[in-house]
């Protein structure tokens, strides 16, 4: 047990300097048109209280994590204890679970308001985005800081593809998985000589350069206007904008399944072997004949398929894009969700990305204080949880027998 | 006559200023034991990361045979060509990787021999759900020739330290090299464990067929092991022979235990 | 010819303030390996600092302007280095044996953090900056080429830059910094106290980025919270380019980016002026990733 009185004083003294320091911005506010200050002594004092308590329980959770947390469980009481991923594991289990989800998700847009349709829809969207840069972040390693471009190419595939020729949706899909994964190539061959910082500078260099040459080349692209009237799909014939709303919903789920299903079939092969092990070590991967460049090239095309096939749904949801919609702030969410989540596990990042697109929806108190609280979760997970929230479970192979 | 796998020949290698390695001559052929010893800094692991293609040597040549008898100049070649063409090697500190099990480590070491892309990957036709069953029992059988079959699936930062650097060679003979390079393999062991891997290390060449190029600082190992020593210092080769030869060269003495 | 010569003031005046932010950006990663993506905040802040302070000084009391700039800089560096020391503290150093993936990532959060403090506790919208720097009679825009703010700028630049060169060669803290930076164990075992001068880096960097903010805010006249990301990002770009961990390269770079981005949007296009700084980037990461005058860096195997 600590000593009380050694913890309080370094509360205090926490609390003092985060006062003295944040002085100027929280408490003085200068109008400069009237010529007033405005002083707001009662910002002061939050910052007392809250960094008083905040610090205290920041240095409880520091040494926690250094020094492990004291209690250790025998091996026994291990075994017993109850494991929500193993139970669900089990066949008879999993089996009822996703049959009553898949009924679930399957009659939820008759029971909702239609705006909640529109909303899961973007939920699941960004889950595809968040699965895609797993690829490249928790697979392969790479800090990728500019994945909105490849969502951004997509969008604009459908987008001007349908202004100068007319392509419907159905034939966007495809091609916009096939531009992002041709810019994942593309953005891939500078990099690949980086490591680690320098790499995720250039790929936020990219993202920036992107949206700055959509912006600019409005001959071509229509510039900061963007493109207006993209048609949603139709089934059979056009339909409203509830219809199409409600079809672009189950299509989302449909490539949800989709993309679940290639990533866990890329996990378990010699190609997701490879990315991890170059992830891990790269240069013990390259003894294992794992040629670097090859694969730091297959895990950007991986991972930009998914966005640039997204991109052709925003598209046709929003019906108008424009290059604004794809900045940095996308990038930084999407890295929020997975890092949130669980770098390199599915359903992690399939919890990051609804958190992170249902939270500021269904809080709309909180809205201003979004990005604010994401760079919190960032710094946070970062230190205390950087497995994230659900942290990936390797495969155990069964050993002794003579087929796993 | 023996095939020469290995065929180093005037080789220097220059960091700046510094000749970390100056004018080698070396071969390895077919079945031997090789050791390379000599005092800390005296440029083995840089010769080791020239020969597996780490760096690019400054001066001179590196061949390797392949099993058809062809040769290949090596300088320059990147290292995953090089293990594909039978070089295989350990690490000074160990360079596993952690977060995944015994068994997956050793799969890895599986890539090259394997053939699966991504659409193999994806749609798991016949030949890919073959190959990949095959992995796991190939990889478990490693494991088992080198007693480690017990870690499969335990991560391999926690192993212990001993097993750790088995693991490290039963990753690298998953590669199916013909030559495989050990960086200091018996460090931090104790000699219950250094005999142990006296043993793995003469069954690997006679059952496996592989030939062996090692670094060490372990005397009684190398003298027991190795049919042939080269002794380098401050990046000169400064004896070459049986151990019994070296072990009485006057110059080697001299580089150990000082003037 | 005149216009040839403002471009070449206008570029130098850019690099100068590029420099003062692309020191920090330098010694940081010199001394823990980190691209702190949180030292463009660092800037904004000083500048809002000096903004804060100095309009305060300017309503409520009738000091005279230099003394009302004096005492803003001084606050300006005083809590900009407050902000650079406790986020150092808060974020960076638990993770100091962390992957470097995930020190980035605490990196890229504090940016958020700060960027968003500041949006929140302040506004969004652009604050006018009453530039506190009086106009010398002979200098004035109009009738010569350089304006008083530009020359402050380049002469402060310097002063800085001497300055920093000084304490770094000849200052015991300046060669137990080089000692840290060039193998932190070693400096360890020598009896240098790592975290102070851990510490020290990041004050001495973030009180460079904040003269850089106040500096940059008289010359604009008007900035928001957002100016830290750009500006960080070309300062950046500008410590990659002269070789990061290097101090003359920081430099270097900082003033061979500001010359570019001056030529290129006067010459070529200046819609693309911000392009330029990443067209920089990528090819002197493929080409020489060590930077103009940083030292190649060989990994142990």
């Amino acid at each position: 047990m600590k000593n009380i009185f050694q913890e309080i004083r370094k509360s205090v003294l926490s609390a003092i300097w985060l006062m003295i320091l944040t002085f100027p911005i929280m408490v003085i506010k200068v109008n400069s048109f009237d010529n007033v200050v405005i002083w707001r002594w009662k910002n002061l004092m939050w910052v007392g209280i809250g960094t008083f308590f905040l610090s205290w329980l920041w240095r409880f959770l520091l040494d926690r994590k250094e020094n492990g947390s004291g209690v250790e469980k025998t091996e026994i009481e291990k075994k017993n204890k109850f494991s929500l991923r193993e139970t669900l594991s089990e066949r008879k289990v999993k089996i009822p679970v996703l049959s009553v989800l898949a009924v679930l998700v399957l009659v939820f847009p008759f029971f909702v308001k239609f705006y909640q349709v529109g909303i899961m829809t973007s939920a699941l969207m960004f889950v595809i985005l968040g699965l895609g840069l797993n690829i490249v972040i928790g697979y392969g390693g790479l800090l990728h800081l500019g994945y909105a471009a490849f969502y951004a190419m997509g969008a604009y595939t459908y987008g001007l593809m349908y202004l100068y020729f007319g392509l419907p949706f159905w034939g966007a899909l495809p091609l916009g998985a096939v531009t992002g994964a041709l810019f994942g190539i593309l953005i891939g061959v500078p990099v690949l000589r980086l490591r680690g910082d320098y790499l995720a500078i250039v790929t936020l260099a990219f993202g920036e350069i992107s949206r700055l040459l959509l912006e600019n080349m409005s001959g071509f692209t229509r510039g900061p206007e963007g493109i207006a009237q993209i048609p949603r799909p139709g089934f059979f014939v056009k339909l409203s904008l509830q219809g199409a709303t409600t079809y672009l919903f189950y299509i989302s789920i449909a490539l949800v399944i989709f993309t679940i299903f290639v990533i866990r079939r890329l996990e378990d092969s010699r190609i997701g072997r490879a990315l991890e092990a170059m992830k891990e070590d790269d240069i013990a991967a390259q003894s294992m004949g794992i040629d670097l460049a090859k694969t730091k090239l297959i895990t950007f095309a991986l991972g930009a398929v998914w966005a640039g096939m997204v991109g052709v749904v925003l598209a046709s949801k929003t019906t108008y894009i424009n290059p604004g919609s794809f900045t940095l702030m996308e990038s930084v969410m999407i890295l929020v969700a997975v890092v949130l989540g669980g770098t390199g596990s599915i359903p992690g990042v399939i919890l990051g990305a609804f958190l992170v697109t249902l939270i500021p929806e269904y809080f709309r108190a909180l809205a201003d204080y979004r990005m604010l609280m994401f760079g919190v979760a960032l710094v946070v997970m970062s230190i205390f949880r950087p497995q994230g929230i659900i942290p990936r479970v390797r495969k155990r192979y069964l050993v002794g027998e003579e087929q796993s | 006559m023996s095939r020469t796998i290995l065929d180093i020949n005037d080789f220097s290698m220059v960091f700046g200023g510094l000749r970390a390695v100056d004018h080698v001559n070396m071969y390895i052929d077919e079945g031997e034991i090789v050791a390379l010893i000599g005092p800390n800094g005296a440029g083995k692991t840089t010769l080791f990361n020239c020969v597996t293609g780490v760096y690019t040597p400054s001066e001179g040549d590196i061949t390797v045979s392949d099993t058809e008898g062809k040769t290949i100049r090596t300088n320059g070649i990147k290292p995953n060509r090089i293990t594909e063409l039978g070089l295989a090697r350990t690490f000074q500190n160990i360079r596993l990787f952690s977060s995944m099990t015994a068994l997956e480590n050793v799969m890895i070491g599986r890539h090259p021999k394997l053939k699966a892309g991504i659409f193999g990957a994806i749609f798991r036709d016949k030949r890919t759900r073959a190959e990949e069953e095959k992995v796991i029992v190939d990889s478990l059988a490693i494991l088992r020739k080198l007693d480690l079959e017990k870690y499969a699936n335990e991560p391999a930062s926690s192993l212990p330290y001993g097993a750790q650097r088995l693991l490290e060679i039963a990753r690298a003979m998953a590669t199916e090299p013909q030559l495989l390079l050990l960086d200091e393999p018996a460090a931090g062991m104790n000699p219950q464990e250094t005999r142990e891997l006296d043993e793995t290390i003469k069954r690997i060449r006679d059952e496996e067929g592989i030939t062996i190029l090692l670094i060490e600082h372990d005397m009684s190992l190398v003298m027991s092991l190795s049919e042939r020593i080269y002794v380098l210092d401050y990046g000169k080769l400064i004896a070459q022979g049986s151990p019994d030869e070296v072990k009485a060269n006057p110059a080697v003495i001299k580089a150990y235990l000082g003037e | 010819m005149k216009y040839f010569l403002q471009l070449v003031l206008a570029g130098l005046t850019k690099g100068s303030i590029y420099a003062l932010i692309a020191l920090g950006y330098t010694m940081v990663y010199g001394i823990i390996k980190l691209i702190n993506f949180a030292h463009g905040e660092i800037y904004m802040i000083g500048a809002f600092t000096a903004l804060i302070v100095g309009g305060a000084l300017q309503i409520t009391t009738g000091l005279p302007p230099l003394a009302i700039l004096a005492i803003s800089l001084a606050a300006a560096i005083f809590f900009s280095s407050g902000y650079g020391v406790t986020m150092e503290k808060i974020a960076y150093k638990p993770l100091r044996n962390a992957p470097r993936l995930t020190a980035l990532i605490s990196a890229i959060g504090m940016s958020l953090i700060l960027q968003n403090y500041v949006l929140l506790a302040q506004t969004s919208d652009f604050l006018p900056f009453r530039s506190m720097i009086p106009n010398f009679p002979f200098l004035t825009p109009g009738k010569s080429l350089v304006t008083t703010t530009q020359l402050v700028i380049l002469v402060t630049t310097v002063i800085v830059m001497v300055l920093l060169t000084l304490l770094i060669k000849f200052t015991r803290i300046g060669k137990a910094m080089r000692a840290t930076s060039q193998d932190k164990v070693m400096a360890q075992l020598v009896g240098i106290d790592i975290n102070r001068v851990i510490t020290f880096t990041f004050a001495i960097g973030s009180a460079t980025a904040a003269i850089g903010g106040v500096l940059i805010a008289n010359h604009m006249g008007q900035i928001n919270f957002y100016i830290g990301f750009l500006a960080g990002i070309k300062a950046f770009v500008a410590a990659v380019l002269g070789g990061i961990g290097s101090i003359p390269g920081a430099v270097l770079g900082s003033l061979v980016l500001g010359m570019t981005e001056s030529f290129g949007a006067g010459y070529i296009s200046s819609a693309y002026e911000d392009a330029f700084a990443f067209v920089i980037l990528i090819i002197i990461l493929i080409f020489k990733p060590s930077g103009l005058l940083g030292r190649n860096e060989i990994e142990k195997v």
